[in-house]
């Protein structure tokens, strides 16, 4: 099944009815699929709006009535969505946000990158909030991380970011689909708007005057973005008990990296995987007291170095960090990142 | 037998070299083998170039790209242009007779040509190339078993009926028939 289909799928068996977008190549699959599933659903609505703008504040208002809402685009359509993004972290509305990325900066071209990193894992718009970001590299992960987003944007009432490109999005790869979620049976949110029929009316707004209610409100969201960090991180480990140098990448990159560390394993070089499936929260701990092991960290991804950042914040002085990236929708081969490691470990005469 | 093969097919749109990579990667998949299918993706035109590659694993696959194809599906001039310099030495091309007027001048890769328009035709039905070609594809090549295409074929076309199904199946048995003949 191709890659955009399964986040459509994933995201209807997650009890998502309620889908706002507006086309942009490549991820247009996406809501092509979502609209004839939803239309065969009699509680589901899907929206063409009319702009990226208004797909964002359409999912805003969708969620604040409780349902599970999501919106899809790329890197440019993204980059517009980023005012309602704020204004939903802000507001404390789940959301989640597909962002399957292509070349950039400007318009680009449509070709897979992942270039918006730091754009997903610094909150992307303004006023110094987080989202989650997810990163899957297959077409099953595609399936549990979209479910998995769902939960996290109604546990913690903020918007999910999905980042993948073009290449995941693109591929088709079998996959197997868990049984679906009835949205009925999902724990009521006590904070939507529904009506004031019978209660105390309730007020969501970003819109916060008072300097000392803003600072509560804003110490609100960092606890809530510090209670994430230690609780939410999640990282694969690769064949990394005995390794000496650690690739770390993320997304279509881990999966290039993965059949590089198999071939350097063949050249005799202790070569694994460290592959954050968080962005944000950034697994650090787990690969701080991974570099403390193993000395060389190659870093790769498919841009011309953001994750690095993390990376070196994490890291430190434990460990040597090299760094090898290519931009702009090239995807690189497996032998090429092979070719990285062997060189790197013959330089540093690695076992 | 290869962990690990690469399968490009290319054409133009219309003579449905996406959908014979798709009926290739449902077949690993039915035979659980590791598959992926990745669409060549551009601001493309209707009528223009199309192309797919298809990637059988018996492990995991890290990437979907084909730098260096095992086998090439190349069914009309312009794809044997692009792609002849690209098949791994030692692979082999398959090539639309009908409508490549052009050879390969390499002479480190295998050449199989299958006049898949004209036995379409003869089977009375021009559409139908694509299957003659996928089970030439299959026969030379043993990516999967060719019973296992024909009901991949059957599934994906389950609701097109019982006659197309009855012309695909047929197509592909003359397509291996046709190289298990002349390319053994």
């Amino acid at each position: 099944m191709r890659g955009s289909h399964v986040i459509a799928e994933a995201a209807t068996l997650a009890g998502c009815r309620f889908y706002a977008g507006y086309p942009i190549t490549p991820q247009n699959e996406l809501p092509e699929y979502m609209s004839g599933r939803f239309a065969k659903l009699e509680d589901a609505t899907f929206i063409q709006a009319e702009s990226e703008l208004a797909a964002i504040n359409i999912l805003m208002g969708a969620s604040m009535t409780g349902a599970r809402v999501m919106t899809s685009s790329s890197s440019p359509g993204i980059s517009l969505k980023q005012e309602g993004i704020s204004y939903m972290a802000g507001m404390e509305l789940p959301a989640v946000i597909v962002n399957i990325m292509r070349g950039g900066p400007g318009l680009g071209n449509i070709a897979p990158s992942q270039q918006d990193y730091f754009q997903a894992t610094r909150g992307g718009g303004h006023g110094g909030y987080r989202t989650i970001v997810l990163a899957p590299y297959s077409g099953q992960e595609l399936v549990t991380l979209t479910m998995k987003a769902f939960d996290l944007a109604d546990t913690y009432r903020m918007p999910v970011v999905l980042l993948g490109d073009g290449l995941i999005g693109q591929m088709m790869e079998p996959v197997t689909f868990p049984e679906p979620v009835d949205p009925a049976t999902l724990p009521k949110k006590e904070w939507t708007l529904s009506g004031a029929k019978g209660r105390d009316s309730r007020l969501i707004a970003s819109l916060l005057l008072d300097p000392v209610k803003m600072e509560q409100h804003n110490w609100k969201l960092a606890r809530k973005y510090e209670t994430i960090s230690q609780r939410e991180t999640a990282y694969e480990p690769y064949l990394l008990d005995d390794a000496t140098l650690a690739v770390v990448a993320f997304g279509t990159a881990a999966r290039i990296a993965k059949g590089a560390v198999n071939r350097a394993r063949k050249e005799g070089i202790k070569a694994g995987l460290f592959r954050p499936i968080t962005l944000w929260p950034f697994p650090e701990t787990e690969l701080k007291t991974l570099a403390g092991k193993v000395k060389h960290i190659l870093v790769f991804e498919m841009n011309l170095g953001q994750m690095l950042e993390d990376v070196r914040l994490s890291v430190g002085t434990e460990a040597a960090i090299h760094f090898h990236g290519r931009p702009g929708g090239i995807i690189s081969t497996p032998q090429e990142i092979a070719d990285v490691i062997i060189k790197l470990a013959y330089r540093h005469e690695l076992d | 037998m290869m962990t690990i093969t690469k399968t490009i097919f290319s054409g133009f749109g219309g003579q449905g070299v996406l959908m014979m990579g798709y009926v290739l990667a449902t077949s690993g998949m039915h035979e659980d083998k590791h598959v992926a299918y990745l669409p060549a993706y551009g601001a493309e035109v209707r009528g223009g170039t199309a192309n797919c590659t298809i990637t059988i694993s018996n492990e995991p696959i890290a990437s979907p790209v084909a730098s260096f194809p095992d086998f090439a599906v190349l069914m009309n001039t312009p794809s044997v242009l692009r792609f002849e310099g690209k098949v791994k030495a030692g692979g082999v091309v398959f090539l639309n007779k009908d409508l490549v007027d052009v050879m390969p001048k390499r002479s480190d890769i295998e050449v199989v040509q299958v006049p898949v328009n004209s036995i379409a035709q003869n089977l009375g039905n021009p559409r139908s190339a694509n299957m003659v070609m996928i089970g030439a594809l299959v026969a030379k090549t043993g990516l999967v078993s060719l019973s296992t295409v024909v009901e991949s074929v059957k599934e994906i076309f389950a609701t097109k009926g019982l006659k197309v199904h009855e012309i695909n199946a047929q197509a592909i048995k003359q397509g291996a028939a046709f190289v298990q003949k002349n390319n053994p």
